[in-house]
């Protein structure tokens, strides 16, 4: 008989997130439903409010990707106004997002994701001289794998094993889990990565800083350009950035570049991560401008996987509707007109398998009806992948060049075919990927800066609102975590509606009205369960997303008695999520 | 004999601490520190900072150290409420390996959404069994606004569907301390400004327990862990304010110690974003700080272990740390007092309560900064 299993909280990611997925005695999942547990709400208090407010506002949607929903917010009020922003505030956005991409996926990948792939307590039994030696397989430059200091992250590790109850944050993990597939070396090499990263991530952190006042939430955007024009004239200011950047592009090269190469070779027989992804469509958005009409990311669709077509986007074929979300409006809308009448159904009563294995009265998913905060974004009517993935396979396809000889290095390294980038681990590996692509060329934006701060010393450009006029924009392009865009109206000089379609959004949404189900559903069907209730199969699709959850909840609008309570104007409901 | 009495004070409890179990045999903070590669020079070179943030005597610093070091004597319950992860964030990402940092890595967190290896039943235990197992001892940190009463649905947590609400009344009737960490646990933050639509409180209404409130957004982690210290050191609630943030971090006003003060004085202002006022680090009142009427301690203790600051970028202060701020402080590029578009509430609200902001003394300031930066006005004419 096939049982009924959740995962609530899914921990490691940003936001509340459950998943929910139906098994068979086989122990393979025949259907599976994700669902958002929290809603905040800040389209709907957008409105109405000054549009040079609304960046700051729309940063704090996510405190992990930091500067993204703030310079995709920023950019929606420049295009909706007509602005132009100066060549050098393009090129210092460039460098602060550089920073938010690399912080951001080393930081996923060693400390939300990297407990996913990495056995910490199997690393107690590992050999410190070969895995020192064992770590030259997989660079010509290792980091922190000399003998000693792998001898002192065993050495802690130990600490933990004696005393499970001071585990702490690792307490309680699903160590020792069959689908583990590192050797105890290799698992202490990316231990010891993991802690280094802890180190290096913090640099990075000031990278940001440097230009950006502060992180998280830098606070240096003005709608027209940037601030910090005193640190940019400032030789020593750069160099700091320089330094840092240096620091971190090492540690890409040499350790999470690494890492991956080694995770390809162990776990490309594993099953549960080499399983065909269930939804083959990729789109990303041209990004990370590093030069005057050079770009490090392109724009395209994919679909099925065929890599010899890419199609452009239409903006104008981007819908969401709420089958299944908790709104009223179930039927496809284009952001720019997206309505929202929010209706809450919550859960139902039944016996889910508890963490002993056996049945536990629980609060489940009604699947038939309403059963998420998050809407489901469709392109054409279909369900899209966006993600470090899906911008690396685009920018691959279309024959970006810098994109185009990182992935043929990398394949050629690990000798996987490309077919094997359709996969949990392809998704993983083209985030690093994505990170190496930034290392090895963001530097190309720093020099152009340099040069350009020579002759021209713009930083932000001027503009006016006119009270009387009414305007229409939207900020697009890949982030970290794949295709974002914010659609923001302006009347009376205040905003009129607001929207944002994030690309958790896309990748967690729903079933939409035909059935079709968005990425991580699509992706757990048909997965095997070892332990149900040791679910780390599932635990590790999600997270080979990063699943940024109040970013794509941030905008549901509510109803009932609340809405009334409240006094939303559900015309307005902010919402396309 | 005053700060006598303290010292003895302080030292009988940090003493009382040190008899009780540490959590972890294993882990020294003392040796962490040292392993890391801090000399103890160093170490007390930081509690010496931290002493004089602590608005404590240059002498307590072996105090503030030894504080340091009974860190691991307090098991930490961290929870998410409607909230971003910043303030997580800011402690996690804080600057290179940092003795603050350190601290916190190594300090035992018995759950924490963000970091903890545990997923679903499994980190539901943790959470019960940190309650049950150090209760009345654990310190309660909460990130986030706490969607409240009836739309109290709009979070839940866990396969029993229980609500954010509910989490925090009940992580709050066993801890020790409890500390609402940054502007949305402190006051309820962004998804409470108007019109509200969860209903999102701060948590000093949700639960009848103290709350001390560490507001920003986020918070810098020299806050976030100075906090930490007070209460290891002194076991009870700092001096507060009247929004109860501790006075050691928000005695003073951005504006008072900004290291652009001398340009308003001199009554040189940025007239716009990029121009050569700007380039030269004028005054930025005029592009919209609101430093005048926010009380924190950026402009000492800046952020990402002392990189920056937002006015250093040169970008105003928006006002994080006050209640209400995204409603109060009106046009975040304007001066509060030269508001030129209706915001909210139908055009009356951010205007109206912005005029009601601070009665007071802050009112006074503004009336007097807009007229000192009217002033300039004449004297210096935009060219």
């Amino acid at each position: 008989m096939s049982k009924r299993v959740i995962v609530d909280p899914i921990t490691r990611i940003e936001g509340h997130l459950r998943a929910e997925v139906i098994v068979g005695d086989d122990g393979v999942v025949q259907d599976a439903f994700v669902s958002s547990t929290l809603w905040r709400g800040l389209e709907v208090i957008a409105k109405g409010r000054d549009p040079r407010n609304i960046p700051l506002m729309m940063q704090r949607i996510c405190g992990v990707c930091t500067y993204s929903h703030y310079l995709k917010s920023t950019m929606a009020v420049e295009d909706a106004l007509g602005i132009k922003i100066p060549y050098n505030a393009e090129l210092v956005r460039t460098l602060m997002n550089a920073a938010l991409f690399l912080h951001d996926h080393v930081v996923h990948f060693y400390h939300l994701h990297g407990v996913d792939w990495v056995d910490i307590v199997s690393a107690l039994s590992a050999d410190e001289a070969k895995a020192s030696k064992l770590a030259f397989k997989y660079t010509d430059n290792p980091i922190g794998t000399g003998e000693n200091e792998l001898k002192k992250v065993k050495e802690k590790v130990a600490k933990f094993a004696k005393n499970p109850q001071g585990l702490g944050p690792f307490a309680n993990a699903y160590w020792g889990h069959k689908t583990f597939r590192f050797t105890p070396e290799q698992n202490l090499i990316a231990l010891s990565h993991y802690l280094k990263a802890l180190e290096i991530q913090r640099t990075v952190a000031q990278m940001m800083a440097i230009f950006g006042g502060k992180n998280p939430h830098p606070q240096s955007l003005a709608v027209g350009g940037v601030t910090c024009v005193m640190d940019l004239l400032n030789p020593a200011r750069m160099g700091e950035y320089l330094v840092k950047y240096q620091t971190i592009a090492d540690f890409v090269n040499n350790a999470y570049y690494a890492d991956i190469v080694m995770a390809a070779e162990m776990y490309k027989t594993e099953p549960s991560v080499m399983k065909p992804m269930g939804v083959k469509n990729f789109m990303a958005h041209q990004d990370m401008m590093v030069g005057r009409n050079d770009y490090l990311f392109e724009s395209g669709i994919i679909m099925n996987g065929d890599l010899s077509k890419v199609f452009e986007i239409d903006e104008d074929m981007i819908t969401e509707e709420a089958t299944h979300s908790w709104y009223k409006d179930d039927a496809p809308q284009h952001p720019y007109d997206g309505t929202t009448n929010p209706n809450y159904t919550g859960f139902v009563d039944g016996d889910t398998v508890g963490p002993d294995g056996k049945m536990v009265n629980s609060k489940m998913i009604n699947e038939k009806e309403k059963y998420s905060w998050i809407k489901s974004p469709r392109y054409k009517g279909e369900p899209m992948e966006v993600g470090p993935l899906a911008c690396m396979l685009v920018s691959y396809a279309k024959g970006n060049k810098k994109a185009v000889k990182v992935v043929n290095d990398f394949l050629a390294k690990t000798g996987v075919p490309a077919a094997a980038l359709f996969s949990t681990l392809g998704r993983t590996a083209g985030r690093m990927l994505q990170a190496k692509l930034i290392a090895d060329n963001a530097l190309v934006a720093f020099n152009n800066l340099i040069e350009n701060l020579k002759v021209d010393q713009e930083t932000c450009a001027t503009y006016v609102i006119d009270k009387d006029k009414e305007y229409k924009g939207r900020g697009i392009g890949d982030v970290p975590r794949g295709m974002l865009s914010h659609w923001i109206r302006i009347k009376n000089g205040v905003v009129e509606n607001y929207q944002a379609v994030v690309p958790s959004t896309w990748n967690a949404g729903p079933m939409d009205s035909k059935g079709a189900k968005g990425p991580y559903e699509a992706d757990l069907i048909g997965l095997k369960i070892q332990d149900l209730t040791q679910p780390l199969e599932i635990i590790r699709i999600i997270h080979s997303y990063d699943p940024c959850i109040a970013c794509a909840v941030h905008v549901m609008d509510t109803k009932g008695k609340t809405l009334s309570e409240y006094k939303i104007d559900p015309l307005y409901g902010g919402c396309s999520i | 004999m005053k700060n006598n009495n303290l010292f003895n004070k302080l030292s009988s409890r940090l003493d009382e601490l040190s008899n009780l179990p540490k959590l972890d045999d294993e882990v020294s903070i003392s040796k962490l520190i040292e392993e890391k590669g801090f000399s103890r020079r160093e170490f007390m070179g930081w509690a010496g900072a931290m002493t004089a943030m602590l608005t404590l005597p240059a002498s307590f610093t072996p105090l503030v150290a030894k504080a340091a070091e009974m860190a691991d004597r307090l098991p930490l319950v961290w929870l998410h409420m409607a909230e971003c992860t910043g303030c997580s964030e800011s402690l996690l990402r804080s600057a290179t390996p940092s003795i603050d940092s350190l601290i916190f890595d190594y300090i035992s967190l018995e759950y924490h959404e963000t970091i903890m290896a545990a997923a679903g039943w499994q980190a539901e235990q943790n959470l019960e069994h940190a309650i049950q197992k150090y209760k009345g001892r654990y310190i309660l940190m909460v990130e986030g606004g706490i969607p409240h009463g009836e739309s109290d649905y709009f979070l839940t947590v866990g396969a029993h569907g229980k609500t954010g609400e509910q989490s925090a009344k009940e992580a709050s009737a066993n801890a020790a301390a409890i500390f609402a960490i940054g502007t949305c646990s402190s006051f309820g933050g962004v998804q409470a400004a108007y019109p509200n639509p969860t209903n999102a409180t701060a948590l000093s209404n949700v639960t009848d327990r103290p709350v001390i409130n560490v507001p920003g957004c986020p918070p810098s982690e020299s806050n976030i862990v100075g906090t930490l210290l007070h209460f290891i050191l002194y076991g009870t609630l700092p001096a507060l304010d009247v929004y109860n943030r501790p006075k050691w971090a928000y005695g003073l006003r951005i504006h008072d110690a900004c290291e652009r003060r001398g340009r308003f004085d001199a009554g040189e202002f940025v007239e716009q974003f990029g121009d050569e006022g700007a380039k030269d680090g004028y005054c930025l009142y005029k592009v919209g700080c609101k430093g005048p009427y926010t009380f924190n301690n950026c402009s000492k203790q800046k952020f990402n272990q002392g990189t920056s600051w937002p006015v250093q970028a040169g970008h105003g202060c928006m006002g994080c740390s006050e209640p209400d701020f995204w409603d109060k402080m009106g046009i975040v590029h304007e001066p509060l007092g030269d508001r030129l578009y209706h915001t909210v509430f139908g055009g009356l609200g951010s205007d109206a309560t912005a005029d009601k902001i601070g009665v007071g003394i802050l009112t006074v300031t503004a009336v007097g900064i807009a007229a000192h930066a009217a002033i300039s006005l004449v004297k210096k004419p935009k060219e």
